[in-house]
């Protein structure tokens, strides 16, 4: 077979060359920005998911400074052996008010999309601090400063401002504020507002006492609140098992 | 000059010469090249087709290709080629393959399932794996537990109950264990003769003075020991009150010191600190039912149920 096709066509003629050139570049652009028209139709309508209090926030910003996110990913994937070993697989929706998001592919440790709830506080705090005095076999590097180390409350607002600006619906007017109780109530809404931050975040982590210890604010006190919320804020139980099937 | 004559001759040019002998080299591409690239094609439009691919309307376009498969209530689902049918699926032809043996587990009493000689292979493979998931970070691997975190569930030494029904109860609801901080209401001094009585109930080398004046403290309204852990301190079961008199230790690290001074210090740092720890979390909401029984077998056969 020859088609006998030459180049010299393109080359030699300027106007059907730049409109060939325009439709090369348009596909790799199709292919990127189309599916950003219809996010909203595979962000799944769930109900529970509500952005980070201030502590949560804040244990995720030393998430984030540790590193966890090189060993562990935040994405149960749709496969029956996820499944079984991690919980319902990840929603879309899960991690819309994640900035960045967390999924990840690097799995050296566990999935940790759904540890939430499922050990004690006490695990956690002897866990991050000495691994292999829990699991014997990991091979995670201890991080004893995590609970030594008093946790920064001061800049909270600020964090809370910049993720508002990227579209998390943190409030700092009235109205804002307003429109958050409306749509996850009132005591969640209070823990969002931005003008209370650091308040509500003294009161969660005193109220929680995640590290066990009393006497002060430790990192592992952010740290673990927002270990104990993955995953948990959408209630399964509520759901059959094809609800999701069609968002896909 | 002769070896450009000679590819001029076998290379086809563009035809043009620029200042007299400046030619332009017209190289197809390679053949092979050129028929993977249509076949790639070709691929791409097939595949179109069958799997969901371009946004269409208010969706995309959902593809031939169908999975169909039959839910647990007997139903015939079909749904548009995507990776949570699939797995929709996958869980489903397991659920049916289990279904005979989660069936039986279901329908036959604890002490039915841990006798049958046919469910003991199900529950040691099934309650190994949902054990290893779960229970073993805390418990760990062979359910013997860490001192002063997790208790060892392979000995006979329960906490709130090693029947069927009370370890069903532990692993459904969970548990939080709770010990008041004597150091607030007791004397140094107080805690030390507590402490002695403490150890001299399992034998551990103690001072027979102090131990017998802790022995009325641990009797008496002051430090009120025997609420919880009642008057023969062997513990009470439904509130989960530790049996002191068994030489077995969850909360004091006694094992690990190796002189009697450092097993009474052990018991004294417990009793001045207190304990809010020993929370298990409850299970009845990550878990089904019938895996909830398989694990109460499995934990009950760990060597210590009763």
């Amino acid at each position: 077979m020859n088609f006998n096709f030459k180049h010299e066509w393109i080359e030699t003629n300027i106007g059907l060359l730049a409109v060939l050139t325009m439709l090369a570049i348009s596909v790799g652009g199709l292919v990127e920005i189309t599916p950003l028209f219809f996010i909203d139709k595979t962000i799944e309508k769930v109900d529970g998911v509500r952005p980070y209090t201030p502590l949560e926030q804040r244990g995720r910003d030393i998430y984030q400074r540790e590193g966890c996110y090189l060993c562990h990913s935040q994405m149960i994937r749709p496969f029956r052996d996820e499944k079984l070993r991690y919980g319902h697989y990840s929603l879309a929706a899960e991690s819309q008010y994640d900035h960045p998001f967390q999924w990840g592919s690097k799995r050296t440790g566990p999935d940790l999309a759904r540890v939430g709830g499922k050990y004690s506080n006490e695990w956690h705090v002897q866990h991050l601090t000495a691994p292999r005095s829990m699991v014997p076999e990991s091979v995670m590097p201890n991080y004893p400063w995590l609970k030594a180390t008093p946790l920064d409350t001061s800049d909270i607002a600020e964090r809370m401002k910049a993720l508002r600006k990227v579209g998390v619906p943190y409030s700092l007017t009235d109205a804002e504020y307003k429109a958050n109780v409306a749509k996850f109530g009132e005591t969640v809404a209070k823990q969002l507002h931005i003008p209370n931050a650091q308040q509500s975040l003294i009161e969660q982590a005193n109220f929680g006492n995640y590290d066990g210890d009393r006497s002060g604010i430790s990192e592992m006190d952010a740290l673990v609140a927002y270990l104990q919320v993955l995953g948990t804020m959408v209630d399964f139980g509520k759901y059959k098992d094809d609800a999701f099937v069609n968002d896909r | 000059m002769s070896e450009q004559k000679l590819q001029s001759q076998t290379v086809q040019t563009t035809g043009h010469a620029w200042d007299g002998d400046l030619q332009e080299y017209n190289n197809p591409l390679p053949v092979w090249w050129v028929y993977t690239f249509y076949v790639t094609v070709v691929f791409a439009l097939v595949y179109w087709t069958i799997y969901p691919s371009w946004p269409f309307g208010k969706g995309w376009i959902g593809g031939l290709s169908n999975i169909t498969y039959v839910n647990s209530d007997g139903e015939t689902k079909t749904h548009s080629w995507n990776t949570r049918a699939l797995l929709l699926e996958d869980m489903n032809r397991a659920a049916i393959a289990q279904k005979p043996y989660f069936d039986k587990v279901a329908a036959m009493s604890y002490a039915q399932v841990a006798k049958d000689p046919d469910m003991n292979g199900f529950i040691l493979s099934a309650g190994k794996a949902l054990f290893s998931d779960n229970c073993a970070p805390c418990h760990q691997a062979g359910g013997q537990g860490v001192v002063g975190f997790f208790p060892n569930l392979t000995d006979d030494d329960w906490l709130y109950g090693g029947s069927f029904d009370k370890i069903h109860e532990t692993i459904t609801g969970g548990r939080h264990g709770y010990m008041p901080t004597f150091s607030e209401v007791l004397s140094p001094e107080q805690i030390d003769q507590l402490a002695n009585y403490v150890a001299s109930l399992s034998g551990i080398g103690h001072d027979a003075t102090k131990a017998a004046a802790g022995n009325v403290l641990f009797h008496s309204e002051t430090a009120a020991c025997y609420y919880c852990h009642g008057a023969d301190a062997k513990g009470r079961k439904e509130i989960g009150s530790a049996n002191l008199t068994d030489n077995i230790w969850l909360w004091a690290n006694v094992p690990a010191a190796s002189s009697a001074e450092g097993k009474v210090a052990a018991i004294r740092s417990v009793i001045a600190s207190g304990l809010n720890k020993g929370v298990m979390p409850a299970w009845a909401g990550r878990l089904s039912p019938e895996q909830i029984k398989v694990l109460t077998v499995y934990v009950h056969e760990l060597g210590g149920g009763q």
